[in-house]
């Protein structure tokens, strides 16, 4: 009943490292000759190097250095300038952006200013590296699909500057930090009445298991029929052959479609492409276009209108809404609309079903 | 007969795992198997019993339909249909579906010669599910710690489930999921734009060869892992996904039942730091 599945390579070959093709070598150079590694020779390619680095791979690599320098100093300024401390608290330590008060002004370098500065060169660093995904590419006369993939995750990158820039605030900016990130992803749900609520969220967290079930649709089928070589795709998609004709057949006798040996990485592209593309849309409308996302889906009738637990004066509400948002819209739904009695199950819906208008 | 041109060789008897040749034949492009009427069994009465669930519930809005499981009270025990009953019976006929696919894919892989990688891996994604429906509830003691099947109402579960753990970002394999989905959606990007970019190259090039491929990120990142690594690399991050996704949920409540934040006290106190 045990099969060798290829799960890992059973034999390896060696032979003086590949070089590479040739390419023009005038702004900068391949470096090192390459080596072998056994333990990643068990699951892929054996060899490990050489890189090409060129103008924008260094000042990409410098700039990161740059960053990640200012975002250490600030942690190590932060503990006293104790290693041990440094490693203990690591997770917790964290470089913010400004506070409220400075708005969209420059602070000074102990609040906020160093944080403004390492997401600028951090940002510099990002998009040096976006000209190495094209250039190398280019080099070799490939096409740049990857650049625009990257892209996309730059453009969702971006949204966390320009959403706080429509907000009218730095504060609103991501912190540099490992638990700090995360806490202000929860905190920036909570203000903008949860993210659950918002479409491109969903969309985006849609594409983002659509990706890991395609990949893992997809890395499945070609190990599947690696016996036949399926894993020459190339081959494959110019010249079709057994491994690709099982592949298609194995999904269009599983649920009644397949795709083809090259289609199949453009629904990879897209879906990958459009989990960040969708997401930062997601970040661009909070805040700037819908102040609070539950009364926003209240008001669509995209949620059911739940029992208000915390009853709310107007001045209370005003104050929970920020201090960066226009005025309340009339005739929106607001926390302070009371709501029916819930429903005797506790998980099911209450029983309006059409969100009453409330006034604010 | 909606057969691809290169189909009919293919569809040869045998490689089923039960039934012999009884079920042994294609309705349209679909195979159908043993398995794949125990499918539809599962698939039609579970589908029916939803929309009966929206027919007695307060709305046929589809965003607002929630089949809710039962109250705590009710234990691990039946609940009555229009409480919780009607849950129950539609997680049996999921799981019965989801098992019945995972067979039906294995008998297809049998027949066209390829190997269980499809089966397994669709194994994984049903564990995930089972986990959240079943082996959570029955740790904790009572159906209702399932997931509300709805659209929005699922969300609120999840959202509701994790502010019951104070944050539930400082869970550590919540961590190790996020980091594989974000991974596997960024490998995946990198795989199928190396494909498209070598098939469809720079205008009047050639189409390159798997030589470009590996030469391109070696350039680009030192190293290349090849066509067969990126394929085993991409199951791997893509399944731990799923399965960290399981372990994260399984150990809030029976195994961790305050504040996943507190959790990290042990690293802050480690005897090393004196």
């Amino acid at each position: 009943m045990l099969e060798y599945q290829n799960l890992f390579s059973r034999v390896q070959i060696r032979h003086a490292p590949d070089q590479g093709l040739p390419i023009d070598e005038t702004f900068g150079q391949r470096y090192g000759t390459g080596t072998f590694s056994y333990w990643l020779g068990k699951i892929g390619d054996a060899q490990l190097g050489p890189i090409y680095l060129g103008f924008w791979g260094i000042t990409s690599i410098f700039f990161g250095f740059v960053a990640i320098e200012i975002i250490g100093l600030n942690f190590f300024v932060q503990v006293d300038w104790s290693p041990v401390e440094f490693v203990r608290q690591l997770p917790w330590l964290t470089l913010e952006p400004p506070p409220p008060e400075y708005g969209l002004s420059f602070p000074p370098m102990a609040q906020g200013g160093w944080y403004l500065m390492a997401g600028f060169f951090l940002t510099i660093s990002i998009l040096l590296w976006w000209v190495r995904t094209y250039t190398r590419a280019r080099a070799l006369g490939m096409g740049t699909h990857l650049a625009w993939a990257f892209g996309s995750a730059i453009f969702l990158y971006l949204t966390f500057f320009f959403q706080p820039l429509l907000v009218g605030s730095w504060s609103e900016m991501v912190p540099f930090g490992i638990f700090a990130h995360l806490d202000w992803t929860a905190a920036f749900s909570m203000r903008y009445g949860n993210l659950y609520y918002n479409p491109f969220h969903a969309l985006s967290i849609a594409f983002l298991y659509g990706s890991a079930l395609l990949f893992a649709m997809h890395a499945a089928t070609i190990l599947a029929v690696s016996r036949l070589g399926g894993e020459r795709e190339i081959e494959q998609i110019t010249d079709r052959g057994t491994a690709a004709e099982r592949s298609q057949l194995f999904w269009r006798w599983t649920m009644g479609f397949n795709a083809t040996m090259e289609s199949i990485h453009r629904w990879a592209w897209w879906f990958a492409v459009l989990t960040t593309f969708t997401g930062g849309i997601g970040i661009l409308l909070t805040g700037t276009v819908v102040d609070n996302w539950y009364l926003w889906a209240v008001k669509h009738g995209v949620a059911p209108q739940y029992e208000a637990l915390n009853k709310l004066t107007p001045e209370q509400l005003e104050k929970l809404r920020g201090q960066y948002m226009g005025t309340l819209q009339g005739g929106y739904p607001t926390y302070t609309v009371p709501a029916p009695a819930p429903a005797p199950d506790a998980m099911a819906p209450s029983t309006s079903t059409a969100p009453a208008g409330g006034t604010p | 007969m909606a057969m691809l041109d290169f189909e009919k060789k293919y569809r040869v008897r045998g490689g089923t795992l039960i039934g012999g040749d009884l079920f042994d034949f294609w309705f349209g492009p679909f195979y159908v198997g043993f398995f794949g009427v125990t499918t539809i069994f599962f698939t039609a009465l579970g589908t029916l019993l939803i929309i009966y669930g929206a027919a007695i519930g307060p709305t046929w809005n589809i965003w607002q339909i929630n089949i809710a499981p039962p109250d705590l009270s009710y234990g691990l025990g039946l609940a009555p249909m229009a409480a919780g009953g009607l849950w129950q019976i539609i997680t049996f006929c999921a799981t019965g579906a989801f098992l019945s696919w995972a067979f039906r894919q294995a008998e297809i892989s049998r027949k066209l010669g390829m190997g269980m990688h499809i089966p397994w891996a669709y194994g994984v994604a049903v564990l995930a599910y089972v986990t959240l429906v079943i082996i959570r509830p029955v740790l904790l003691g009572a159906w209702g710690h399932g997931f509300p099947y709805g659209i929005f109402s699922h969300l609120d579960w999840v959202s509701n489930v994790g502010y019951q753990y104070l944050h539930f970002h400082y869970n550590p394999a919540h961590m190790i999921a996020i980091t594989f989905f974000f991974t596997t959606c960024l490998a995946l990007a990198m795989h199928g734009s190396l494909i498209l970019s070598v098939t469809n190259p720079k205008t009047g090039e050639p189409t390159k060869t798997s030589e470009h491929e590996n030469v391109f990120f070696r350039d680009f990142l030192g190293y290349s892992i090849g066509a067969i690594g990126i394929h085993r690399l991409g199951l791997f991050l893509a399944l731990n996904a799923g399965i960290w996704s399981a372990i994260c949920i399984v150990i809030s409540g029976p195994f961790w039942t305050k504040g996943w934040p507190e959790w990290w006290g042990w690293w802050l106190n480690l005897p090393i730091w004196r």
